[in-house]
């Protein structure tokens, strides 16, 4: 049983990934997407980072490597399956997920701490948080703006798929709080089954007491229950 | 079989934002330059050898849907002409 944090080349998250969940006592594992899941996968990590130096979009060419059918399969399955970030970006590029993320409003990458509401605790990746708990997680993005149709954004959050949201330090969700421009404040989503999500803030960066702040764990903690 | 290059553009759909048209718009304003929108878009060219037109335009059609264009965010069009 081992969380497979699959590294492309251009990845530079995998590896905090892996201590994040190793400090939770989660056993993990890099895998390098040449040599496929493991066949003791028990949880998939699509991590942050920049793979194939974002050409054309940012996750595209990773969508459309031969380990993301293994990945699409597992997750088919039930293995919980998570994209951070640069992962999200493939997940939304591969179809784990619905719509995209794309360039910033700023066109500027933005590195800060922002604030996040918890907008559906009801799903594996939010049951040890609060609806309406404001959070505090990292970003580090270029291309984190949610777009998607404004159809298909009300079908998702009829359904209840958003995890979060950007919001205010008291979690009132504005425009000026939405660093950005996502569609709705959209941090998170899940797929059509709620154990494969995508967020572009990073979990794994705020996990770790020693980097000031822990809110992330919960979120990774739902792999030791994979 | 008949060369031919096709030519992919693709361009946001109506509505989508565009923060780097803009960023660009203000560097042209700045510039001195009066203008009253701007749009940019990626164009491919590929050559490739096929049947007919039709032939070539179909296997360039899917190579767009599948990986040089992302259905949320673009539209796209592709002219083929012989080489």
């Amino acid at each position: 049983m081992t969380v497979a944090v699959i590294q492309f080349g251009g990845s530079n998250c995998d590896r905090d990934t892996v201590r994040a969940l190793d400090t939770l006592g989660i056993d993990a594992q890099l895998v390098w997407h040449e040599d496929g899941l493991p066949a003791d996968t028990s949880g998939i990590v699509l991590p942050g980072g920049f793979s194939y130096g974002d050409y054309l979009r940012a996750g595209a060419m990773a969508a459309r490597s031969p380990i993301l059918a293994e990945v699409r399969e597992r997750a088919a399955s039930g293995t919980p399956v998570l994209g951070i970030c640069n992962g999200a970006q493939i997940g939304c590029e591969a179809s784990l997920t619905p719509g995209a993320f794309t360039i910033n409003r700023s066109a500027r990458f933005q590195c800060e701490r922002v604030p996040l509401r918890v907008e559906n605790a009801e799903t594996p990746w939010t049951s040890q948080y609060e609806a309406g708990e404001v959070l505090e997680f990292p970003i580090a993005h270029g291309e984190g703006r949610f777009e998607i149709a404004d159809d298909r954004l009300e079908q998702l959050e009829a359904a209840d798929r958003v995890l979060f949201r950007y919001c205010r330090p008291d979690g009132e969700v504005t425009d000026a709080a939405n660093p950005n421009g996502s569609k709705h404040n959209v941090a998170g989503i899940t797929g059509e089954s709620d154990h494969v999500a995508v967020m572009m803030p990073h979990p794994e960066r705020c996990s770790l007491s020693d980097l000031g702040g822990t809110d992330g764990q919960a979120i990774l903690r739902t792999f030791a229950d994979g | 079989m008949t060369a031919y290059t096709a030519t992919v553009t693709v361009r946001l759909k109506a509505g989508v934002l565009d923060p780097e048209a803009e960023t660009t718009q203000r560097a042209l304003e700045r510039l001195g330059f009066d203008l009253v929108d701007l749009r940019s878009a990626d164009q491919f060219e590929i050559d490739l050898q096929a049947e007919d037109a039709d032939a070539a335009r179909e296997r360039v059609t899917d190579m767009t849907e599948r990986l040089l264009a992302n259905p949320t965010l673009h539209d796209y069009e592709v002219t083929v002409e012989a080489q």
